[in-house]
């Protein structure tokens, strides 16, 4: 008995040994298809001490790679909106998350493609600077830490000085030895975490997407399509198409074809689905729908939908509230989120979140940091989606309305620069000191104040477009076609089920109750006068 | 004893209650589909609409051929004679017991009034809701027809509302007009049988 136990015991610590052997192998194959194996570059047989270091190594290979890069959005945080003339990216909106990057960058560079290439001056312009792990790590190991400046280093660093708080090295010569396409975790490395956490700012972007199921994604779902997001944000020469400042709000080509049109974005539905995806029953009635409806307004039925709680809500007016320790004060709700934060103020999140819907045509107003804001028109729209019913290029969109209330300058009426984070003394997540943090923030952005402070109620919108359900997820009819539907706001639209003209339903309804009156008293008289004959 | 005639044939009785059935059909599913009331769900109710207003299209076609081939189209010609002498029995001499103005014979069929009445279904009531229903349901074909920007489907639904409604104030008085033959159910038993009593 004792024998044959220790033979099966040692078959099993064998077969344990030979296949965990075997994935190490496996994960240790280049990726099928590629024709590189990066671990036996010479160039790669180093020990690397920081980010710029592995760049040019990089670089002495890709000659390209890093002036491509620079030419982009991505690295530069600044898009200028050709229709508008406003001057947007990163760099320059001011949201109501964490309303700005100035002067923040030192915390927010840890996702930028750089290495501290971001100032508040600008990017610099320094091709080893460019952070070509960001996106290419296939280890899942790389991650910037907050507060080196999107800098990464391979050995301890204690940050900040003498805080004795250590920051891990990263073993930077395995991730340049593994470099490899992008994927769903290296995009969502920053992606995923906009605003400040997983799912927080987008709700329709976060971890759960980084091994989803169908359900949850119907493209990514990573037993079955398994799309990454460069499948459909196809990118050319590292530009990343598909950009939140120019979305396409109406895609009327048909399915793109290799070779063509290199100036459409081939992020849209339409790119792949062409403009009659319907096949099956009612595929008439519903690609109908095409002229007035985004593909996503029916296909993402409801957004932050693989538990993963999304920012709905922000409050800065109530921060700067301290604990019994004298620390920040944080309350949490039953699941563990945050609800309020010392440094931060109130929040309220969303999970399974319909989203609203308005006509859309791809143009968004931003409200600058030099635009006048009245407090009287409460809640400012931080960006308005544009679009109408009636202007021949608009569709009906879902998207997430954030609410925010967030300082404003109550003299000089605009929206304020807030130096929130960093090690300085007048960070507001160091002192909870409004008046310092936005002195200083505003004094970076090279903006006036006045010294008066004042929250001001404040809206952003973010386009609906991933989290695609399968098609028997989609919204159903009868959540729109209906009175109190989905689209019950949405004006300049014939919504069957939805739209009556009252007095008219009411007059027939009067007409064939007197009609049937009519003939049951015209039936009786004939009863009556019948019997008297 | 009431003399029997002979007055709808086999094809006029089957496309009679075909048709009433399928009318009152859509009057179902079209009054939900407008937001009067809930029982399919709206996708079921167009789908089942749809099957419907094309078996309704296939019955017409058949009637129409029907009408021709045979010439009982000449049952609809409107006539003034009498028009007024029936609507004067609607109105008094039913409740006097008094004679019948119109003599039902195959060649005439139907009355005065009942000529008009649905010579108005059949002239503008009927194109109104076929129009407006082949525009609505080939919504998508607008662009391609040429019709966009002329037309909006807020008055294609109206019109198609309109008709409706008109179709439902005719079937009350009509169900009830069925009532005023020489007994009760005559008429009823005649659309049935294909024989009338006459009076």
């Amino acid at each position: 008995m004792q024998r044959r136990y220790r033979i099966v015991k040692a078959l099993f610590i064998g077969w344990l040994a030979i296949t965990a052997g075997s994935f190490a192998q496996a994960a240790d194959q280049p990726k099928a298809g590629s024709t590189a194996d990066h671990s036996k570059f010479k160039e790669l047989q180093q020990e690397f001490q920081s980010g710029p270091e592995v760049t040019k190594a990089c670089l002495a290979c890709h000659t390209e790679a890093a002036k491509q890069i620079m030419h982009t959005e991505h690295w530069k945080w600044e898009y200028l909106n050709p229709k508008t003339d406003q001057k947007l990216g990163k760099i320059h909106v001011i949201n109501n998350f964490c309303t700005s990057s100035q002067s923040n960058l030192k915390a927010c560079a840890s996702c930028h493609i750089g290495y501290a290439a971001m100032t508040d001056k600008g990017v610099k312009d320094d091709e080893t600077l460019v952070d070509c792990l960001a996106c290419h790590d296939t280890t899942g190991a790389y991650s910037k830490p907050s507060g080196l400046g999107g800098m990464v280093y391979a050995k301890d660093i204690e940050m900040p000085p003498g805080s004795g708080k250590i920051i891990k090295g990263l073993n930077l010569q395995k991730m340049a030895q593994k470099v490899g396409k992008t994927s769903r975790k290296t995009c969502g490395s920053c992606h995923f975490n906009g605003g400040g956490g997983d799912g927080v700012k987008h709700g329709d972007l976060d971890s759960s997407l980084e091994d989803p199921d169908k359900k949850l994604d119907v493209h990514m779902d990573a037993e079955g399509l398994n799309f990454t997001c460069a499948t459909c944000h196809k990118t050319d020469g590292h530009n990343v198409p598909g950009s939140r400042y120019a979305p396409t709000a109406v895609d009327k080509e048909g399915v793109m074809i290799r070779g063509k049109e290199k100036d459409r974005n081939p992020a849209t539905c339409q790119s792949c689905h062409g403009q009659k995806p319907h096949k099956e029953k009612n595929a008439a009635k519903l690609n109908n729908h095409t002229n007035k409806l985004a593909c996503q307004t029916c296909h993402v039925p409801a957004f932050a939908r693989g538990e993963i709680p999304t920012k709905m809500f922000w409050d800065w007016s109530t921060a700067g509230k301290r604990g019994a320790d004298g620390k920040p004060l944080v309350v949490k709700d039953e699941n563990g989120h945050a609800i309020y934060m010392g440094i931060k103020g109130d929040f309220k999140y969303g999970e399974n979140v319909k989203p609203d819907y308005v006509w859309f045509n791809g143009d968004v107003n931003y409200t600058l940091r030099d635009a006048k804001v009245d407090k009287a028109q409460q809640p400012i729209y931080i960006n308005k989606f544009l679009g109408s019913p009636n202007d021949g290029r608009s569709r009906i969109w879902p998207v997430k309305t954030f609410r925010g209330k967030q300082p404003f300058d109550a003299e000089y009426k605009i929206l304020t620069v807030n130096h929130l984070a960093g090690a300085d003394d007048t960070a507001y997540w160091t002192n909870l000191d409004w008046e310092k943090a936005i002195e200083s923030g505003m004094k970076a952005a090279g903006l006036p104040f006045s010294g008066k402070i004042d929250f001001i109620e404040t809206i952003s919108q973010w386009p609906i477009t991933h989290m695609v359900a399968p098609k028997d997820q989609a919204v159903a009819c009868n959540e729109c076609h209906t009175k109190g539907g989905r689209l019950e706001g949405i004006p300049g639209v014939y919504l069957p089920g939805r739209d009556h003209i009252e007095w008219l339903d009411n007059a027939v309804k009067v007409l064939a109750l007197l009609t049937l009156l009519g003939v049951l008293g015209h039936g009786l008289l004939r009863i009556f006068s019948s019997k008297k004959h | 004893m009431s003399e029997k005639i002979y007055i709808f044939k086999r094809f006029e009785r089957f496309w009679h209650w075909a048709q009433a059935g399928l009318i009152i059909f859509l009057m179902v599913t079209g009054f939900e589909i407008h937001g009067l009331y809930s029982n399919f769900g709206f996708e079921r109710a167009v789908n089942l609409h749809t099957i419907a207003a094309w078996s309704l299209v296939g019955l017409w076609v058949f009637a129409i051929f029907w009408h021709f081939t045979t010439g009982e189209w000449k049952q609809y010609i409107p006539t003034t004679k009498n028009v007024m002498a029936m609507a004067n029995y609607y109105l008094f001499g039913i409740f006097r017991n008094a004679p019948h103005p119109h003599r039902q014979t195959q060649l005439s069929k139907h009355n005065p009034l009942q000529r008009l009445a649905y010579l108005f279904i059949l002239v503008i009531v009927g194109p109104l809701i076929w129009v407006t229903g082949w525009l609505y349901l080939f919504y998508d074909q607008w662009p391609a027809w040429g019709l966009d920007g002329k037309l909006s489907l807020d008055v294609v639904a109206l019109g198609h509302l309109i008709g409706a409604y008109m179709m439902l104030l005719f079937l009350i008085a009509h169900v009830y007009l069925t009532t005023t033959g020489a007994t009760p159910l005559s008429h009823i038993k005649a659309m049935i049988t294909g024989w009338e009593e006459v009076h």
